[in-house]
């Protein structure tokens, strides 16, 4: 049992009355109570996000007994859903003495991944180099650049695969000044998800959630929430969701087949896998932004399309989903080239190709 | 007009791998057509249906992304270098 000033200072109303009674040594000051709603630390907000049901966007296009939500993964304080396996990363390198001071943390990200990394190196006062494909959105590389992280640019005709390659490399010409998180290969990337996005899925739909579907990129999300959800109901159905072609446009995905697949990422654990275009999931953009008011990232465009097809496939469920991170960091990308067609007079086609379907 | 035009990660399943390929055509429209014509499937990677530019695909006429020159219309010379990137790195 841990004595009350090595844990957490706990609230008074905490104590459980029916439980054997925990002797304090002391009496916790009111100033270390945190009140609900006040961090010590930016980490302190990592998780926790809010869970939204898609209303008016399904309207019509799913059957009655079919719910649609999505974790919106943006509202952690680096913007996405990697702030979960970022920390787990850096937390369990440091209990195992992998990352200590003098170490500068270094992976291969086209973004999100070194965002979080980036900002939890601020936070910790560690350094932070990131290796990138140069094509990644201008967006990504500022905000990096600006919680103080160093960028090492790999060739763009070589995509995630070619930072993954450099990075091994600049790791091999100095394996001790480097801590590599490898969120590709990390446990602790599907761990985070086992431990938060899971539980809080399982407490936000009351136990409901009959499908659960994420997209792909290191195949951590899907992993580590599928597992927990599975051990709380092994009915619940676990899918992936994966660009239909290796060219795609979708930031951050990973088109398995023909990609190095990721040591975390087991497929035979999964359900099933559905693949999604790239222009059905930009639409699915627009068409968020214009009816339930949320601007998400392409990623969170995918994943939407996969929920919709799941729910026209089934008669009754609830069905969760995660969009990944909001879509202020990819205006200046592909994404919104040519979008003014598709203002109210086109969604209407969006969602009327939907209704055909 | 001869013209190289590199081929990202993506696409190579077209070229046997390979990542530079010879290709002709006076505009970037009609190196397309040879492309498809020597490498079958690489069109509808390129285009869409309306034959555009598919919206995640950049191609660089010798460093200059098309869209800001003639897009498929551009005018392509003898010699000539064309990029085909992906607007994006897949994974996170």
């Amino acid at each position: 049992m841990a004595t009350t000033s090595q844990s957490f200072p706990r609230l008074p109303a905490d104590a459980d009355l029916g439980a054997p009674v925990h002797v304090r040594e002391r009496v916790v000051p009111l100033s270390e109570i945190v009140p609900v709603g006040r961090a010590n630390s930016t980490l302190d907000l990592v998780g926790n996000t809010p869970l939204l049901e898609l209303k008016r966007l399904t309207a019509g296009l799913i059957p009655a007994g079919v719910r649609i939500f999505a974790k919106l993964e943006g509202f952690n304080p680096g913007g996405s859903v990697k702030d979960r396996p970022a920390k787990k990363m850096i937390e369990v390198g440091i209990a195992e003495g992998k990352l200590k001071p003098g170490k500068v943390i270094l992976d291969s990200t086209s973004g999100n991944t070194g965002i979080a990394l980036a900002m939890i190196g601020a936070t910790l006062g560690y350094p932070v180099e990131l290796v990138m494909p140069s094509n990644v959105s201008r967006e990504r590389k500022k905000i990096v650049e600006a919680y103080g992280a160093k960028i090492h640019y790999s060739d763009p005709m070589e995509g995630s695969d070619g930072a993954i390659l450099l990075c091994r490399k600049l790791l091999a010409e100095n394996p001790a000044g480097y801590f590599k998180p490898d969120q590709y290969n990390n446990e602790a990337n599907a761990l985070a998800h086992f431990e938060t996005t899971g539980p809080e899925i399982w407490r936000q739909t009351n136990g409901e959630v009959t499908h659960f579907a994420a997209a792909i990129g290191t195949g951590g999300t899907v992993m580590g929430t599928g597992r927990f959800l599975k051990s709380k109901s092994r009915a619940v159905q676990v899918i992936a969701v994966e660009p239909d072609d290796a060219m795609h446009g979708l930031e951050g995905l990973k088109h398995m087949a023909s990609s190095i697949v990721p040591g975390i990422y087991h497929e035979q654990q999964l359900d099933d896998k559905i693949q999604v275009g790239t222009e059905e999931a930009y639409e699915m953009v627009y068409a968020l932004g214009q009816t339930e008011g949320i601007l998400v990232g392409q990623s969170s465009g995918a994943a939407m399309v996969a929920a919709l097809k799941v729910a026209r496939s089934i008669r009754a469920g609830t069905i969760v989903t995660v969009f990944c991170d909001f879509g202020d960091k990819y205006l200046s990308t592909n994404l919104w080239i040519g979008w003014q067609e598709w203002r109210r007079e086109r969604l209407q086609q969006v969602i009327a190709k939907w209704q055909k379907k | 007009m001869a013209v190289r035009v590199r081929v990202p990660t993506p696409l190579r399943r077209f070229t046997a791998g390979v990542d530079e390929v010879p290709a002709d055509g006076t505009s970037i429209k009609a190196v397309i057509e040879d492309l498809e014509r020597r490498h079958p499937g690489m069109r509808e990677r390129l285009l869409d249906e309306k034959g555009d530019i598919r919206r995640f695909v950049n191609i660089y006429l010798n460093g200059d992304d098309v869209r800001f020159l003639d897009a498929i219309n551009s005018k392509v010379k003898d010699g000539d270098d064309i990029s085909i990137v992906p607007a994006i790195a897949g994974g996170r």
